[in-house]
């Protein structure tokens, strides 16, 4: 056990998956550049080969079918997308071929694919390069969808995704890159379809995704002196979602915020609402709050772009509104962005 | 364009290397073919079959002929238009038409259809019905198999407007970047559903395109089982051998329309004296022809062929109409598959 940064843990997953499974390869754009992938494939093609770690031609639709098409034929590819923004290339092949074809066929063949989507953004890069459209696929049937949130996690849940049977969508944060702390040495799995608590608490639920799981634990420790004791839940996994974990959480505080780096129209946040509403409606003790990105495209300029992205600031707002302080609530839903009071 | 509408009759030649069983494997598997979907198509009209079938009749000779090239374990993938790849590569007759059927014992559970088939114990891991769908995905098994050492190769269907789609062009690159053991079969119909290629392309040059790309490419008689079979053999072996993928166009044609037992020159879409000269080419009247013609088989032993086709569809369609649909209660089944290789 050592302590570690999340792009150390995902690199050291690629390496210990490699090592221990030669159906394992990864395929994607830039795993040779200089800057490899954010150093989380630094090495990869020294130790295993361009054979194993191959870099591709600007084809994104093509290098992700071919991905899909290897895993048909028993291999386990970790296929990577440096932006998430260019993924969009690749939706048919995902949608249409990747997640449809087990059920398609019967159940004869089966696509253990993980996809690897990173969400790369900040720095004024506008709105073709800041994109984590996580709905996108949590929609399709089919897909499994995982977004790691500390480097425990992010080693962890590689793992369990390319030893799944099913495709995997596996999503991970460059914001998170530097965030550090003990991982284990050894190869190991996180459960896909299990949530984890990060914080217990009383007083309110604070579900919260990707960066936003670290800025609510932010927010928790800020509201503590305020006497709000926020408990807060990282799914891990958005699809399958760990439902119990939420629901038990709510059945305790009675209160909800879903924190998510997304635009807010179908999206995650609201997934969660629908679970905990189906299932809590009418013993809510106050209303639920979203923390997402407001309907808006990405920006470049710094003020926008700070505008645009929410963080600790929003979610100790809504918590604050979950409980009831501040102005009289008029709506049994809030959104609250950064720009949108 | 018009000698593409009005090429010669095919001129068979048989190579030391096929005997006799080769050569009744090929009119069979083009019987059997045939004899599929104009029974499927009859069932269509009579509305037993609702899945959207599109038919490959007049096409029988690309499936027949490349399929005999293949070894068992080679990988196959198709369109919405293959259940003679299907037929030909191996896949149970019967399966294939429970499946069209929508029946639990189709070869897809009947979550597929018609445009949907799969027969992994034979190497076929699935057809998509959408254009260009599978060409990467193929890629990707050619690329499976590179990485593994071993000597499958892969090939793959698909129309004359895929190379209209880009990711034809991005897997066709891919493919000869890596060297990869893949064969692109373009079965070269001239329409792509209701549009000719004229009215799709400036040029009737997609060997060329695929040759600029890096692939061996070659155009064939896709009416002519043999030139078909020997183009494909040449293309195995190079892909076998490592030399990359290749190009097979196969210039061919549909006798019914797009999707359905129509002609679609009922809906003026294309004339009728084309359809009869395409007719008159069909690959198995001019293959076995010529076997009659040379001695090779008697004309009772080609009559007998035929029956005995016949009769399997005939026993498939009994198996298929007999059989049980899929249980509603099964219906959200396969959308994942359980388990893992957890640690």
């Amino acid at each position: 056990m050592a302590v570690k940064s999340y792009a150390q843990a995902i690199n050291e997953a690629h390496e210990q998956l490699l090592s221990s499974d030669q159906n394992v390869f990864v395929i994607g754009q830039g795993v040779e550049s200089p800057w490899c992938v954010g150093t989380t494939t630094l090495g990869l093609v020294d130790k295993f080969g361009p054979g194993r770690v191959i870099d591709t031609p600007v084809s994104e639709a093509a290098v992700t079918g071919a991905a899909i098409g290897a895993a048909m034929a028993g291999m386990r590819p970790i296929v990577f997308h440096p932006r998430m923004d260019f993924m969009y290339l690749a939706m048919d092949q995902i949608i249409n071929h990747c997640a449809h074809w087990f059920y398609m066929f019967g159940g004869k063949v089966n696509v253990p694919v993980t996809i690897r989507g990173i969400i790369n953004r900040g720095n004024e890069q506008a709105a073709q390069h800041s994109q984590s459209p996580f709905a996108m696929y949590l929609h399709v049937p089919g897909l499994k969808v995982v977004c790691p949130a500390t480097p425990y996690d992010a080693k962890g849940l590689l793992v369990a995704a390319v030893r799944d049977d099913n495709p995997v969508l596996y999503i991970d944060d460059r914001w998170l890159y530097n965030l550090a702390e003990e991982v284990p040495d050894q190869l190991y799995q996180v459960a896909i379809g299990k949530g984890s608590v990060l914080r217990e608490g009383s007083a309110v639920t604070v579900v919260a995704v990707s960066y936003l799981a670290g800025e609510a634990l932010k927010a928790a420790a800020l509201l503590e002196y305020e006497g709000i004791d926020v408990e807060v839940i990282d799914p891990r996994t958005m699809k399958p979602l760990d439902s119990n974990l939420i629901l038990n959480s709510v059945r305790k505080t009675g209160r909800l915020v879903v924190a998510v780096p997304e635009w807010p129209v179908c999206g995650f946040a609201e997934h969660v609402v629908a679970v905990v509403t189906a299932e809590r409606f009418g013993r809510l003790k106050g209303p639920v709050q979203l923390v997402t990105l407001p309907d808006t495209p990405a920006p470049a300029s710094t003020p926008l772009e700070r505008a645009y992205f929410p963080g600790c600031r929003e979610i100790v707002r809504a918590v604050k509104k979950a409980c009831g302080k501040g102005k009289k609530q008029r709506y049994a839903v809030t959104y609250i962005h950064t720009v949108v009071d | 364009m018009s000698n593409a509408l009005f090429p010669p009759p095919p001129e068979f030649e048989v190579g030391n290397d096929l005997n006799i069983g080769d050569l009744k494997w090929f009119l069979l598997t083009m019987m059997r073919i045939r004899e599929f979907e104009e029974r499927v198509g009859e069932l269509v009209a009579q509305n037993k079959i609702v899945t959207p079938c599109h038919l490959c009749t007049g096409q029988e000779a690309v499936a027949a002929g490349v399929c005999r090239a293949l070894a068992r374990d080679d990988y196959v993938f198709g369109n919405h238009r293959s259940h003679g790849h299907y037929l030909a590569k191996g896949g149970d007759l019967r399966a294939a038409m429970a499946e069209v059927f929508g029946k639990s014992t189709g070869c897809s559970g009947g979550r597929g259809g018609s445009m949907h088939l799969t027969a992994p114990e034979v190497g076929i891991l699935g057809t998509s019905s959408i254009v260009s769908g599978s060409i990467a995905i193929a890629v990707g098994s050619a690329l499976a198999e590179s990485i593994r050492g071993g000597k499958r190769v892969t090939a793959v269907f698909h129309g004359d407007s895929v190379p209209e789609e880009g990711i034809w062009h991005e897997s066709a690159n891919l493919a000869a970047l890596k060297r990869l053991p893949v064969i692109f079969i373009c079965e070269h119909n001239l329409y792509c559903a209701h549009m000719p290629l004229d009215r799709r392309r400036v040029r009737d040059n997609l060997s060329a395109v695929a040759g600029g790309h890096g692939l061996s490419s070659v155009t064939v008689d896709g009416n002519n089982v043999l030139a078909v079979y020997y183009a494909a053999q040449d293309a195995v072996k190079k892909a076998r051998e490592g030399c990359g993928p290749v190009f097979i166009e196969c210039r061919t044609y549909r006798w019914h329309g797009h999707v359905g037992p129509n002609d679609d020159a009922d809906m003026g879409l294309r004339s009728r004296a084309e359809i009869d000269v395409w007719r008159e080419r069909c690959p198995i009247k001019c293959f076995s022809g010529f076997l009659i013609e040379t001695g090779l088989l008697s004309g009772q032993a080609v009559a007998e062929m035929r029956a005995l086709a016949g009769a399997e569809v005939d026993e498939a369609v009994g198996f298929a109409a007999g059989s049980p649909y899929p249980d509603p209660q099964d219906l959200t089944k396969y959308v994942f598959k359980e388990g893992g290789q957890w640690l």
